[in-house]
């Protein structure tokens, strides 16, 4: 945690006059550069409006908030806005403009000259996988539902903003599509290394996306920030418990692979007892590991190499090892984060 | 056969005049358009986003279209004298519903998705208004002007009444004269070339409005 955060959400309050409660309480947040930090939670938990006083489109009651180090709390928010990269899930393009035209959006208001935007829409839309030749002079009516949140996407990196905010972008999006979008994304992000607050309601999204997860609870209260692995291991509290939901431990194994465990030596005679025996290579995750096993209804399954030769055997106590080590891991870690405060 | 043989040598006849009386009237309604199109769309623009404004200027807008119109065109002669422009102003509050009305639906329609994501690209206010609302609106906002349009020019056939000009001279001047020559001709040639400025302003607009709303807005 060394270096300054690039996002600081300081004691942040969001009160609507006449409502029962705040919707958003005494909010404390930081956010590192280059990573995204998915905010995940029950519906009406004040996820949005959270992500939403980040670029003060919905202004605090109380609290600071700091981009870099500097307050932006009472800067002019449209100048505060163009500075960061903002997708929602409605997606929201211009249906008057073409699609060279809503990605230019902000580059336009920051008065970029003709040629250098037109060279950097060209650049953003080839990033996000359509061909300028055949989409720039479209409208957003002829695209797909996955189309139009590309061109959402390079729309908000227009101006090259260092900060991205996502408001469930590949919500309305079918399951295909969005699986696709999601790998892309992450992809992209390999590359450019934005810092990236991503909304969600779903849980399997957050843990597939996020560098870290922040799970909410009513107005915004973070039961548990943490990194994917650690809270699948070591859930905090009921809440974070019961938000994500039963079989988490097992879905923890998806981020070990096989290729790091010390594997039992393959044997030829135990293992050439005419049952099937399932493969997989070094490169998948323990998680695939396990279904292999279950496919062949077998404790073990045997890795091969990339020729095809049996390189060794996981077994199902490598599964249950991993398990225990990181629920360990992440038990001292909170033991540690315990003793010290 | 007959009538209508007639009715072309008035035509022929009067070329001049009517020339002139058309040109007056298509003169009078286009000021009248132009004026009640600023000042409608802005009324619109302001009104759109207050519940209780809205209601009470399209109210007001309203009643201005169920005062008879000669009581209307009557009412501003004390004020501004007869002529045309008793006429223009009582034209001028005939005008304002249409356009104030689909200015406020063609802004309600508006997607909110799509004004919070240009908001949250940090367009002002005045952006946001004149980029993105207002040309999303604008077909809309067009379809109200040419029914104005209409309307404008089949009520400023009466505008001869407060003592002002246009086609109406000469359904008046033949109503007078019923019975005697040619005054049957004088009232057709009136109806007839008010209907043919009408058919034709509709068809200059809806020219100016597909030319000015944007390809992406269209079914």
């Amino acid at each position: 945690m060394a270096g300054e955060p690039k996002i600081r959400l300081d004691h942040v309050s969001k009160i609507y006059q006449g409502a029962e409660g705040p919707a958003v309480a005494e909010l404390t947040l930081d956010i590192d550069p280059g990573e995204i930090l998915v905010l995940v939670g029950p519906s009406g938990c004040g996820k949005s409006t959270t992500l939403r006083l980040i670029n003060r489109m919905i202004e605090p009651t109380s609290g600071r908030i700091y981009l870099d180090g500097d307050d932006v709390t009472d800067v002019n928010p449209d100048q505060l806005r163009r500075r960061i990269g903002y997708v929602i899930q409605q997606i929201g393009l211009f249906p008057h403009q073409t699609i060279a035209e809503n990605v230019a959006t902000v580059p336009k208001m920051l008065r970029w000259d003709r040629k250098r935007i037109s060279t950097r829409v060209d650049e953003l839309l080839e990033l996000v996988g359509l061909d300028p030749r055949v989409y720039r002079d479209r409208y957003p009516k002829e695209l797909s539902g996955g189309q139009a949140q590309r061109v959402g996407v390079a729309r908000a990196l227009g101006a090259d903003p260092s900060i991205m905010l996502m408001d469930e972008p590949f919500g309305a999006i079918d399951p295909i599509t969005r699986e696709s979008l999601q790998n892309e994304f992450l992809r992209l992000q390999e590359e450019l290394r934005k810092t990236i607050v991503f909304v969600t309601h779903d849980i399997d999204e957050a843990i597939k996306m996020g560098d870290r997860i922040a799970i909410l609870g009513e107005q915004s209260v973070v039961h548990q920030a943490d990194t994917p692995e650690r809270i699948l291991a070591y859930p905090v509290d009921d809440f974070v418990r019961s938000f994500i939901g039963a079989g988490t431990a097992m879905k923890g194994l998806a981020f070990e692979r096989v290729g790091d465990l010390d594997l039992a030596p393959f044997d030829e005679g135990r293992n050439g007892d005419g049952k099937p025996v399932g493969t997989i290579t070094a490169d998948a995750t323990l998680f695939e590991a396990l279904e292999e096993m279950l496919r062949t209804a077998d404790g073990k399954t045997v890795v091969v190499d990339e020729s095809g030769r049996p390189a060794g055997v996981v077994e199902l106590s490598h599964l249950s090892d991993a398990l225990r080590t990181a629920q360990d891991e992440a038990r001292r870690h909170y033991d540690e984060l315990g003793a010290a405060s | 056969m007959d009538g209508l043989h007639s009715w072309w040598e008035y035509v022929v006849g009067h070329g001049d005049d009517v020339l002139e009386a058309t040109l007056e009237h298509a003169q009078i309604t286009v000021v009248v358009v132009i004026l009640a199109t600023v000042f409608s769309v802005a009324l619109g623009v302001c009104v759109q986003s207050r519940p209780t404004s809205k209601a009470i200027a399209l109210a007001i807008a309203s009643i201005f279209l169920t005062i008879p119109a000669l009581a209307l065109f009557a009412l501003f002669i004390p004020l501004v004298g007869p002529g045309d422009n008793p006429a223009m102003m009582a034209l001028f509050l005939y005008a304002i519903l249409p356009i104030l009305r689909n200015t406020v639906t063609g802004l309600d329609e508006v997607s909110p998705a799509v004004v919070e994501s240009a908001r949250g690209m940090g367009m002002s206010s005045a952006q946001r208004l004149w980029r993105v609302r207002l040309p999303l609106a604008w077909p809309l906002i067009m379809t109200g002007v040419r029914i104005s349009t209409l309307l404008t020019v089949g009520i400023a056939a009466i505008a001869i009444l407060v003592g002002g000009g246009g086609l109406g001279t000469f359904i008046q001047g033949g109503l007078t004269r019923l019975g005697l020559p040619n005054s049957v001709e004088s009232v057709w040639v009136g109806t007839v070339f008010t209907v043919l400025l009408g058919l034709a302003l509709d068809v200059v607009l809806s020219l100016v409005q597909r030319l000015t709303s944007s390809r992406g807005l269209r079914a």
